[in-house]
């Protein structure tokens, strides 16, 4: 697709999937940009005062020890938004991978998946990673990895009951009788008619996986100190939550922001897919 | 004089379109209704029939703004409260969708939603309703009247289930009935069954009734007017014996000539040589294979027959009677449990993975519903030219070439090549379908059901298409279909399933007399015939001696249906196969002289 051509497509979105699409772009140059723009070094104690307000010096005030929110939000998005994105796409390629897997192949390894899969659904999440920190130690790479896996059963069981009630449409048994592959079947018959449900599915998981990183940090599991995602700029301020410290208000308010603009964008644009 | 029971003058229903241009869909439509009488509202897909008797109801899909004066008894359309039209719906004004299957609730007892507009709106207590819902159901002809409310939907036939849905409509005693299409969906012989029922109703009860169709035969029985229609306009309106004999309208004269297929021009058939396609002793069915060789629902059983190169085998039967199980077991779809498929004499695998290449590209099937059958997601051009990069490796400018001459072949713009099928009408849909079909250059192709799902009009056109490129081309065809009338348009051959067993075979002009199969008599005179009196006239023919008894694969499966079995025969052993004078084979105990003197 051409630049011209995801312009064209973006001015036909509706109004809701321009505000999506803004809030999508505005994240993305934060994540990209705002280490750089940040006026204070995430982790420095700029402020003697914590849980300060609005100020000329301090845009967003400052938190729980002092330090400038606004810095630690520009430097904490890449983390939320980059992970997320990574994490959301192997999820997404993994489970919809083996759900194409499962509908197309012999009725053995549709079995196979289907029960691996559910073995893992069983153990519960924060465990699992538990366990894997313990033994191979925190690390952004296996972070990715943990919340990578624990979504993708999830994804496959929503992509193969879709696969599998399109591979009994007619259009794929007109291209089984003509002699194509399974990979064709999967990849040119299926694929394309799942991606507008399957990508609200993703929406929704980029939100879950916002929320268990977050949940991971609370733990000491996620990303380790002085770094922190948006998430986690939450937790560490909730004893501002009384007085209703900005430092608290700021992050949730990014993450509401980064999480419905996504799923603003990705409604109006599989929408419009069916016009 | 008494004033029109229905009223309407100048209805225009219009829509949105996704430019924000507006769209008259139904175009300053005016008709009358009288009380007691039917008017059949006809034509195409597109033509606004439905819409037209969805405003009867004050109704109007979403987006779409009805605007005119209708006036049904004393309710119209801009009335207030009770007088409005949207008040009297389900009450005074009801309706018979052409689905009765998907319009039952599945997880409730058909009594209960039968009596329930009664109970909603009051008319009656649930005691009366009950009483009355029976009534209606002796009245329809349903069997156990008194019992049979009190079963599911699942447990009951489509037949059954429009009947009640019949039922459910008349037990408000209505003003005003719209029946939209309810028998299109049935098989013939259970059509003639539900048509009887429902006009026996129609007229006891004195009810007032709007019938729409698409089939001018269907409603020729039912209606006492006839509305011709045409993309939203009023093209003909008249009494149906009128419009039947002598339209006055262009547009009803080509329906009329669209609703009795003459036989197309075809090649002669050389029946030299080997036959093409041969299907010998095939046995098949769905589930698991136990350890004699049956599948856990056997569905063909014993199935053979020939296709001569560049000839039309027609296979009809009812739903259910196996014919496209036939069709899926030569593609190789489905492998038998039993027999073989041979092309040129030479025997094919049972299942697609055995089937070289060559194979598969020279027997190409083409199903029925074009809406599932053509992926959505690509284009008319990608999806006729993965098969001739897959089976001939065309690419380039070769390839858009032949896109170009195969779309010229079915009779469509070459500019269509760059369209999504969820653009095009259902005929340009089914041309592509058959286009796919064509471009692998097969020697045999395999149409099952591929005009049922159309109407009339453009149905003739395909059958058109079918027999052009049959002379053209030489391709022959195992033409698959549930109405008999086409398939002795296109097929110089018919065979005839029941049940999955072949009951009678024989070239076409066999089947102009008897004696035939009872089976097959009763196919062919369930199909309605243009004039207005063939309803009364049909299913006289007595009792059917054995309706108590199971289907048994020991016996003659058509046992509990056939009108002419005889004790002592028929129940005891398999029926022979008994080859006519006229050269066409009936499985059937009745010797030649008994059946044509039966259906003489």
């Amino acid at each position: 697709m051409s630049v011209a051509g995801i312009i064209r497509g973006a001015r036909r979105l509706p109004l809701s999937g321009k505000i999506g699409l803004a809030l999508v772009i505005f994240w993305i140059i934060v994540a990209v940009i705002g280490p750089f723009i940040a006026p204070y070094p995430p982790g420095s104690f700029a402020n003697e005062e914590v849980f300060a307000g609005s100020s000329r010096q301090f845009w967003l005030g400052s938190d729980f020890l002092g330090r400038d929110v606004l810095s630690r939000l520009l430097s904490g998005a890449r983390f939320t938004v980059g992970l997320s994105v990574v994490a959301v796409a192997i999820a997404a390629s993994i489970g919809t991978g083996f759900a194409l897997t499962a509908a197309v192949g012999p009725r053995w390894v549709d079995e196979l998946l289907s029960r691996a899969m559910d073995t893992l659904i069983s153990i519960p999440s924060k465990i699992f990673a538990l366990v894997l920190v313990a033994a191979f130690g925190s690390s952004l790479v296996l972070l990715t990895l943990i919340i990578a896996i624990t979504y993708v059963p999830g994804n496959f069981r929503i992509a193969r009951s879709l696969a599998v009630g399109l591979a009994r449409l007619d259009y794929v048994e007109v291209a089984r009788a003509r002699g194509e592959g399974r990979l064709h079947l999967a990849l040119v018959e299926v694929l394309p008619n799942m991606i507008k449900p399957l990508f609200a599915d993703i929406g929704l998981r980029f939100v879950f996986i916002v929320l268990l990183l977050s949940g991971l940090s609370f733990l000491g599991l996620g990303l380790q100190p002085p770094d922190a995602d948006l998430g986690s700029l939450v937790r560490e301020n909730t004893s501002g939550l009384a007085e209703g410290a900005l430092a608290i208000i700021a992050p949730a308010v990014a993450i509401a922001s980064l999480t419905v603009g996504v799923n603003l964008l990705i409604d109006a644009a599989t929408q419009g897919k069916a016009h | 004089m008494e004033a029109q029971h229905v009223d309407v003058r100048n209805l225009c229903v219009t829509v949105r379109r996704p430019d924000g241009s507006d769209l008259r869909i139904v175009d300053e439509v005016s008709f009358t209704i009288a009380r007691g009488e039917v008017l059949a509202l006809i034509g195409e897909s597109g033509s606004g029939k439905t819409t037209i008797a969805l405003a009867l109801m004050g109704y109007a899909r979403s987006g779409a703004v009805i605007s005119g004066d209708i006036t049904v008894g004393d309710a119209t359309l801009g009335g207030n409260g009770k007088a409005s039209l949207a008040a009297q719906r389900g009450h005074r004004i009801t309706y018979v969708a052409q689905s009765a299957a998907a319009a039952f609730n599945p997880s409730r007892r058909v009594i209960e939603q039968v009596i329930e507009p009664a109970l909603i709106h009051g008319t009656a207590t649930a005691a009366e309703a009950r009483a009355h819902a029976v009534a209606l159901f002796e009245a329809l002809a349903l069997p156990d009247p008194a019992t049979i409310g009190s079963r599911y939907p699942h447990e009951l036939s489509g037949g059954q289930l429009q009947r009640l849905m019949a039922a459910m409509a008349l037990i408000t005693r209505p003003d005003l009935v719209i029946f939209d299409e309810p028998t299109t969906a049935l098989d013939v012989t259970t059509q003639v069954e539900v048509l009887q029922a429902f006009r026996k109703v129609v007229r006891e009860q004195g009810a007032t009734g709007v019938y729409v169709s698409h089939d001018l035969a269907v409603v020729a029985q039912m209606a006492d007017q006839i509305l011709v229609l045409n993309r939203g306009t009023v093209r003909e309106r008249n009494a149906v014996r009128a419009v039947l004999e002598t339209p006055a309208d262009d547009y009803t004269k080509t329906l009329l000539a669209a609703a009795r297929p003459v036989i197309k021009a075809a090649a002669p058939i050389t029946a030299v040589g080997k036959p093409l396609l041969s299907i010998e002793g095939i046995n098949a069915g769905y589930g698991p294979v136990d350890r004699n060789g049956r599948a856990a629902h056997p569905v063909l059983t014993d199935v053979s027959l020939q296709i001569g190169r560049g000839a039309a085998v027609g296979v009809i039967g009812e739903s259910g009677s196996g014919k496209s199980t036939v069709a899926r077991v030569v593609a190789g779809l489905l492998a038998p449990t039993a027999g073989t498929v041979s092309l040129d004499g030479q025997p094919l695998a049972a299942s697609l993975k055995g089937r070289t290449r060559e194979e598969l590209r020279r027997i190409q099937i083409v199903f029925q519903n074009a809406d599932v059958a053509l992926n959505p997601a690509h284009s008319v051009g990608e999806i006729l030219g993965r098969v001739l990069r897959f089976y001939h490796g065309t690419s380039g400018a070769a390839l858009n070439s032949r896109v170009a001459e195969l779309l010229d072949l079915i009779k469509l713009p070459a500019a269509i090549a760059d369209r999504r099928c969820d653009e095009l009408s259902g005929g340009q849909k089914q041309r592509v379908n058959l286009a796919r079909a064509l471009a692998a250059q097969p020697d045999v192709i395999l149409c099952d059901e591929v005009t049922s799902a159309l109407d009339t009009v453009v149905r003739e056109a395909i059958l058109e298409l079918l027999a052009e490129l049959r002379r053209d081309l030489g391709v022959a065809y195992l033409f698959i279909s549930h109405d008999i009338a086409t398939v002795k348009a296109l097929c110089d051959e018919i065979v005839v399933l029941y049940k999955g067993t072949r009951v009678e075979s024989g070239l076409r002009d066999t089947y102009a007399a008897p004696p035939f199969h009872p089976y097959t008599d009763l196919l062919i005179s369930s199909v309605p015939e243009l004039r207005t009196d063939w309803l009364s006239g049909v299913g006289s023919q007595g009792k059917v001696p054995f309706a108590h008894l199971p289907e048994s694969a020991d016996l003659c499966r058509f046992l509990p249906r056939c009108p002419v079995a005889i004790a002592g025969r028929c129940d005891v052993s398999l029926p022979p196969l008994r080859t006519m004078a006229a050269g066409n084979a009936v499985l059937c105990h009745r010797t030649e002289a008994e059946l044509a003197g039966e259906f003489a």
